[in-house]
């Protein structure tokens, strides 16, 4: 496929596999933030690849992975409602909150509705004036464009039944409360391709600087990710900690500044609770006062219940990159896609999925030595 | 099939009726104008027309094969096919895994109040062009009708007989080291058509099902004297749970290329897009054969010969293991494990 097959080359992987291991003389421990890389990284066994003092961990960039139990449980109240069209993205609807999950809500009678973009759930909401419309906003600076699109939206229509439960993340605060947590082992970042489209790189210079790490703004096709990982082992290497964009096809220093400024219009920062980190400060979008209307939580009541999460599951340290998840004893045996006790493990794009689906049964053999 | 006086249009006394009643399922009048109107002439054989509670034949001599499915797919017409031709297609390709030659078929209809008779009446015709083609002979059917509501407009079931006449224990367990694993064309298309109708989904092109059946192909494998192992239909869960599944009957690794897999380019486009696998999305008109590996070269080249398997390709083979194990060779020499998917495939966020 054209724009694709181009950036999964075999002999070019193999190329740039090759320089890196040539410019390898370290042991180094990069972090890719995104789940997609993630999932990249495991599918096409990128990092069979590497050279064995390169250690990849996986970051926290996974929209559904990092939504907290309690907005989960929001979620299934919401949706349990009658008189509720509780809208989602598709890979939402399995993630278990304390006691279910959507799709269970759905097969007991709530309506329950997967949809490909917020701006459907607004045209749910005309086209059903007499039921409320709730759309689960989740997700990184990726989605909260089109969030912040369909309530502004909302808002031009006058649509008095439409309303988000949001519960969006941002990635540099997140990369800061890694990096100043105790035990953080991430020598360097891969940055998530598909944020910085949409917000640029020029949040991360100062975090660089703050830390020491290399940040390289990376896709997520192999030969992104092995270009990533060569650019940013370049710069270990040489003891330098700069910001360099391998994904230079689709992102700008500055990004996309339209959608910035819708977002700047609809969201301010707030404290946002990360599932399996706690609490960060200023690191999510909550809807401005101009907007508050929209807000789902503020127009159902719905109550602010702490849940804790199941004692087995180390989602959390996954999350935080310190620990791999066939590291957990819960691993594929009381844990699994079926029955998950964490939402790493029922994501698209969590690492505990990723592990589970590509990489159950055997350890990877290395397919290429120096 | 002996019907002379086939009307391709809705026959006139059902004219009267525009939408099915729940009078049509209650053994009276109505009911009695439905089986003599739409489905006595369009399915017409002796054996069907005798009109007994149940159809009446001779075996031929050999083993017997039988199977079952229930369609419920949504939209009833779709990009390349209908819930009909898919309801005789399904259950003809069923048979033609064990290498059967279809026979007879039986029909369920389970009907929504308010289905437009015209719709009915659509889909009975392609049923009958499709057995007609398939060389199947529709013996017996049943019809209900159900209250608004209680049904997405049609469902049907289908149940086949055909006669076993070649000597081969086709089955996943006689799947052997050194087999190659052969796939009857590109993959994918069936369950991406029906997405992209369903969600309202716009692609450049327009996907089209592959449903068809595939029993030519199957027959000229037999009849060419190939040692065909195994053959499995690609359906829900597709080529990865197909595997996976004979994997675990023959306790064998099952080693396949992705560059080795025919995927369609919109396919594979629209696939990227939604964060789907084209392994795990379902197929109406695609198989998998495994064959010993010395005959992988000729049983390739006669799927080629047939329009439905036009792009068959050998995608890997069999080897010894001490479990069942399925791997899969990316496009950059790397292997991992190609699992089931697990549950509905739903796509990503971003």
């Amino acid at each position: 496929m054209k724009y694709l097959d181009e950036y999964r080359d075999g002999n070019l992987a193999q190329q740039l596999a090759r320089e890196i291991h040539r410019v390898t003389t370290k042991p180094w421990t990069i972090m890719e933030v995104c789940g997609g890389q993630t999932h990249a990284i495991v599918k096409f066994g990128i990092d069979e690849l590497l050279p064995k003092q390169i250690t990849l961990i996986h970051g926290p960039g996974c929209p559904v992975c990092v939504t907290p139990l309690e907005v989960i449980d929001k979620a299934l109240e919401l949706a349990a409602r009658p008189g509720v069209i509780f809208t989602s993205f598709g890979d939402m609807l399995r993630v278990p909150g304390s006691a279910t999950d959507l799709l269970s809500v759905k097969a007991r009678g709530g309506d329950v509705r997967m949809v490909y973009s917020p701006l459907d759930a607004v045209q749910l909401a005309e086209q059903n004036p007499a039921r409320e419309v709730v759309f689960f906003g989740v997700g990184f600076e990726t989605t909260a464009p089109a969030t912040a699109l369909a309530v502004f939206q909302a808002a031009q229509k006058g649509l008095g039944n439409f309303s988000m439960l949001i519960s969006h993340v941002l990635v540099p605060p997140a990369i800061e409360a890694l990096m100043s947590a105790p035990g953080c082992r991430v020598q360097a970042f891969l940055a998530a391709g598909h944020v910085c489209a949409v917000m640029g790189y020029e949040e991360y210079p100062p975090l660089a600087a703050k830390y020491h790490v290399p940040i390289v703004v990376t896709g997520f096709e192999p030969l992104d990710i092995l270009q990533g990982i060569l650019m940013t082992v370049q710069q270990l290497e040489s003891g330098r900690a700069e910001v360099e964009n391998q994904y230079a096809r689709a992102v700008t220093r500055r990004g996309n500044q339209p959608a910035q400024e819708l977002i700047r219009k609809v969201f301010q920062v707030v404290p946002r609770k990360w599932r399996g980190v706690g609490e960060i400060p200023q690191s999510g979008l909550g809807l401005t006062a101009a907007y508050a209307a929209f807000d789902a939580e503020r127009k159902f009541g719905v109550a602010n219940r702490p849940v804790a999460e199941p004692a087995d599951c180390v989602a959390g340290l996954v999350l935080q990159g310190l620990k791999k998840p066939h590291e957990c004893p819960a691993f594929a045996g009381k844990c699994t896609p079926e029955h998950p006790l964490g939402a790493t493990m029922v994501s698209s794009e969590g690492a505990c999925a990723a592990y589970y689906r590509y990489r159950r049964q055997a350890a990877p053999e290395r397919a290429f030595s120096k | 099939m002996t019907t002379p006086e086939f009307n391709a249009i809705c026959p006139v006394p059902m004219q009267q009726y525009p939408h099915v009643l729940m009078a049509h399922g209650g053994g009276g009048r109505l009911m009695h104008q439905l089986l003599e109107t739409v489905f006595g002439p369009a399915f017409s054989n002796p054996i069907l027309d005798a009109r007994h509670d149940s159809a009446q034949f001779s075996v031929p001599p050999g083993k017997l094969a039988m199977t079952t499915d229930s369609y419920v797919v949504r939209p009833l017409f779709f990009p390349g096919g209908d819930i009909g031709s898919m309801a005789i297609h399904g259950t003809v390709n069923d048979l033609a895994m064990s290498g059967a030659r279809p026979l007879y078929l039986s029909c369920g209809f389970i009907i929504e109040e308010g289905l437009p008779m015209e719709t009915l009446w659509r889909v009975v015709s392609s049923m009958r062009a499709a057995a007609q083609q398939c060389g199947v002979q529709i013996v017996t059917g049943d019809t209900k009708v159900v209250d608004q509501g209680k049904g997405d407009g049609l469902y049907l079931n289908t149940t086949g007989i055909g006669v076993i006449e070649h000597e081969l224990p086709i089955a996943p367990t006689s799947v052997m080291p050194g087999d190659a694993v052969i796939v009857s064309g590109d993959l994918g298309r069936h369950g991406m058509a029906i997405m992209a109708v369903r969600e309202g989904l716009q692609f450049e092109s327009t996907i089209e099902s592959d449903s068809a059946s595939v029993r030519n192909p199957v027959r000229a494998l037999l009849k060419a004297g190939i040692a065909v192992r195994c053959l499995r239909d690609l359906t829900r869960g597709g080529l990865a749970s197909a595997l996976n599944e004979i994997a675990a009957a023959a306790g064998v690794k099952i080693a396949i290329e992705q560059k080795a897999v025919p995927v369609r380019e919109d396919v594979h486009a629209a696939c990227e897009m939604l964060g789907l696998d084209p392994l795990h999305v379902a197929n109406e008109g695609r198989f998998v054969a495994f064959v010993a590996g010395p005959d992988a070269g000729r049983a390739v080249e006669i799927l080629r010969h047939h329009e439905v398997s036009a792009q068959a390709a050998v995608i890997g083979n069999v080897a010894a293991s001490t479990g069942p194990l399925v791997t899969i060779k990316s496009p950059i020499g790397a292997s991992r494990i190609l699992d089931m998917p697990s549950g509905e495939q739903l796509p990503r966020i971003c």
